[in-house]
């Protein structure tokens, strides 16, 4: 069977996409690392095809104040764009958890959008074993 | 194609102003569009592409998908229960099938 991303070809997200899929999400304003973002990830994953991700914001859930979206990318994988969760002031937290597919070693970015605008990333290395690429 | 139920992990009930977590899986095989078939054809995209949250009509929580989420997509995420009512989760693929489950909260 052919592996995840295939066998001969193995096209991964130029840095245009992934610059393209920041721009989109943060509207162009400039991402902080202000740590405000919590990015939870294995550091190893042994099966590329489900590696647990989970995020957090340390955040009010207001009308007034609350994190509108996260962004999850995988900068090494084909398409850079994995998911974004959208909360609402409904949500309680904003916390989300998820599993995905990760092509390679490399670092996964997450990016959060706060209801004034404010954007804050944050970035971790996850290593991959068995790629979910079959290679 | 058969969907199967999706499955949903939520509280009975909760007093009003918990943050309650939800946890939900759903059957789905999320293929990618990266991978070839035998003949070396590429199999189409066919994935999960949004999923909601609401209750009693109102969002809390939803999300857009690529084809870098994993097969039988998981997700885990809290609300805050005021009154009681109905979460109705839906899920929607390429393809357009929605897939929807409901299930009720007292509060206590």
């Amino acid at each position: 069977l052919a592996g995840f991303f295939g066998t001969s070809t193995r096209a991964f997200a130029s840095v245009e996409d992934v610059e393209k899929a920041i721009a989109d999400f943060s509207g162009g304003i400039s991402p902080t690392d202000s740590g405000v973002l919590n990015l939870t990830t294995p550091e190893i994953a042994e099966n590329g095809n489900s590696v647990p991700v989970s995020v957090f914001v340390d955040s009010p859930m207001s009308p007034d104040s609350y994190v509108e979206s996260i962004i999850i990318l995988a900068e090494d994988n084909p398409h850079a764009d994995v998911i974004t969760f959208h909360f609402t002031p409904a949500s309680g937290v904003a916390s989300a958890s998820t599993r995905i597919r990760l092509a390679r070693t490399q670092s996964v970015m997450a990016l959060a959008k706060m209801s004034d605008g404010s954007i804050h990333s944050a970035r971790n290395e996850i290593k991959v074993t068995i790629g979910g690429c079959g290679g | 194609m058969a969907i199967a139920k999706p499955r949903m992990k939520i509280p009975k009930s909760a007093a009003a102003g918990d943050i309650i977590t939800i946890k939900t899986l759903v059957s789905h095989a999320m293929e990618s569009g990266q991978r070839k078939d035998l003949d070396g054809e590429v199999i189409p995209r066919m994935i999960i592409n949004k999923f909601s949250c609401e209750f009693n009509g109102n969002p809390v929580f939803s999300c857009d998908m690529h084809s870098a989420v994993s097969a039988n997509p998981y997700f885990e995420f809290s609300a805050r229960i005021e009154e009681a009512g109905t979460f109705k989760m839906t899920w929607v693929d390429d393809n357009g099938v929605v897939i929807e489950a409901e299930q009720d909260i007292a509060l206590r």
